[in-house]
């Protein structure tokens, strides 16, 4: 339960961290909250031989808004920060609603949201947030740059759309439509333990209330945050009645996930789970976007 | 082997400069090398939350953050919450008079939490004190009297305020 030993590193700016990340691309593993990766540590599941600290990159840590009225936010932002800032509770309320859910208290003072958008965690709940958010994603490496639309990054158990050379740098999440409304829904065996199955909804409704656009993504039923899209499709240009929102719910649970058996719950449990919650985040998305009539 | 690193680190006041190997990690810093034993190591791996301590007025895991790490930081452990060895803190008081503690193992995680958690919510709801202790695992006093305790230690760090958390580094 201790880890095995590392070379500790602690980059002077972001220049430094990117040029040793590209000279030790395969053997390195940077450190920021640390609150996933050092308890796998002590369990030495990983032992990297360099540790790159970048908790002093205070030029990672920043929530501001952009031109268009998106949210920029540094991948080193804490969660207390992300929880307690009011931008993010006007801009992007989905993420603000998200954050008490993520983790307990103590993880959020450390936890920061690039960390744990990069440990992919299939029960996390980030990773379903910024898809639903349709988010982008700022990749940099010593000799380029590039954004990476939120629904490619999670290619995987654990595993991103990330170069070994590569780190993430910001998230933007653009601005919501006028019309719309979110919601988040998990349930798991204790508040802020691992979620069993969780939800994210997103719901934008045009001039005559027809659905626009809807996004629910879906977390803890596969190997990463799971778009459901049939049910979304069954839903686009509609009138949401009540019955339609019931529909879209069991597609969601029958049609689009292939949710895990395993100890903590079985794939017929959490199939049951996903159209119950997945109905209550439609139902609670979509009161919140008929109120901005 | 790894290198020594020189750290210098505020505990309950009192500043520290030692040398650590980076695996060290700050619960063990804090009870092998500094003595302070009072800061207990249940789970090491960030799950029941008994190695809790105030990093810079924080509540965080001791048990997944490293010694060195804390160089250049505020650390308050439950040593650090009493003013001397006559003395309890309201909060303990309050654990004290309404028992909850049976084995007290679990005890200075759920301090630690809650002095940050009181400092934040001086008139707390029952619902968000159990939200507040969600994150620390508690297997022989139960949960109930804890939640009265917190309820009794609301009230008495009311009425002391001036007496309460001057000594500790809050943001």
């Amino acid at each position: 339960m201790k880890p095995a030993p590392f070379e500790y590193v602690v980059p002077k700016n972001l220049n430094d961290c990117l040029n040793f990340l590209y000279q030790h691309p395969e053997n390195s593993k940077i450190l920021a909250g640390g609150q996933s990766l050092i308890p796998t540590m002590n369990f030495r599941m990983a032992q990297p031989e360099y540790l790159i600290d970048i908790n002093s990159l205070n030029e990672l840590s920043y929530i501001r808004t952009d031109k268009t009225g998106g949210l920029q936010i540094g991948a080193l932002s804490r969660h207390y920060q992300v929880e307690s800032d009011t931008i993010i509770a006007q801009k992007a309320p989905l993420l603000h609603e998200v954050m008490p859910w993520i983790g307990h208290v103590q993880i959020r003072s450390r936890g920061t949201i690039g960390g744990s958008i990069v440990h992919s965690d299939p029960a996390a709940e980030l990773p379903a947030v910024i898809v639903a958010l349709n988010a982008k994603l700022k990749a940099k490496s010593k000799k380029k740059e590039r954004w990476i639309p939120a629904e490619q990054f999670f290619t995987g158990l654990f595993a991103t759309a990330l170069e070994h050379n590569e780190m993430l740098v910001e998230i933007a999440i653009p601005p919501m439509p006028a019309h719309s409304g979110c919601s988040f829904q998990e349930y798991s065996r204790r508040k802020g333990d691992f979620a069993l199955v969780g939800v994210a909804c997103m719901i934008a409704l045009d001039k005559n209330k027809l659905c626009e656009q809807v996004r629910l993504v879906y977390l803890g039923v596969g190997e990463g945050p799971v778009m459901a899209s049939q049910s979304c499709q069954s839903l686009i240009g509609k009138q949401l009645t009540s019955d339609l929102l019931q529909q879209a719910a069991k597609i969601a649970s029958q049609n689009d996930l292939t949710p895990p058996n395993d100890l903590h719950a079985s794939c017929v449990y959490r199939r049951h789970l996903a159209e119950v919650l997945g109905h209550q985040a439609l139902v609670q998305a979509l009161e919140k976007a008929e109120k901005t009539f | 082997m790894s290198n020594l690193f020189p750290i210098t680190v505020t505990v309950n006041g009192v500043v520290y400069q030692k040398e650590v190997e980076p695996r060290l990690l700050l619960s063990d810093f804090l009870r092998h090398t500094l003595g302070l034993t009072g800061t207990h190591v249940g789970c090491e791996h960030g799950v029941c939350g008994v190695c809790t301590v105030l990093f810079d007025g924080r509540p965080v895991r001791s048990c997944i953050m490293f010694a060195v790490q804390a160089n250049g930081h505020k650390i308050t452990t439950v040593e650090g919450l009493s003013k001397d060895m006559e003395h309890l803190h309201p909060l303990q008081e309050a654990f004290s008079e309404k028992h909850a503690l049976q084995c007290g193992f679990c005890t200075p995680g759920f301090l630690m939490t809650l002095i940050a958690f009181l400092h934040e919510n001086p008139h707390p709801t029952e619902e968000q004190i159990r939200e507040a202790i969600s994150g620390n695992i508690c297997r022989c006093t139960g949960y109930q009297n804890i939640i009265e305790a917190v309820k009794l230690a609301a009230i008495k760090m009311n009425a002391s305020r001036e007496n309460v958390a001057n000594e500790l580094s809050f943001p």
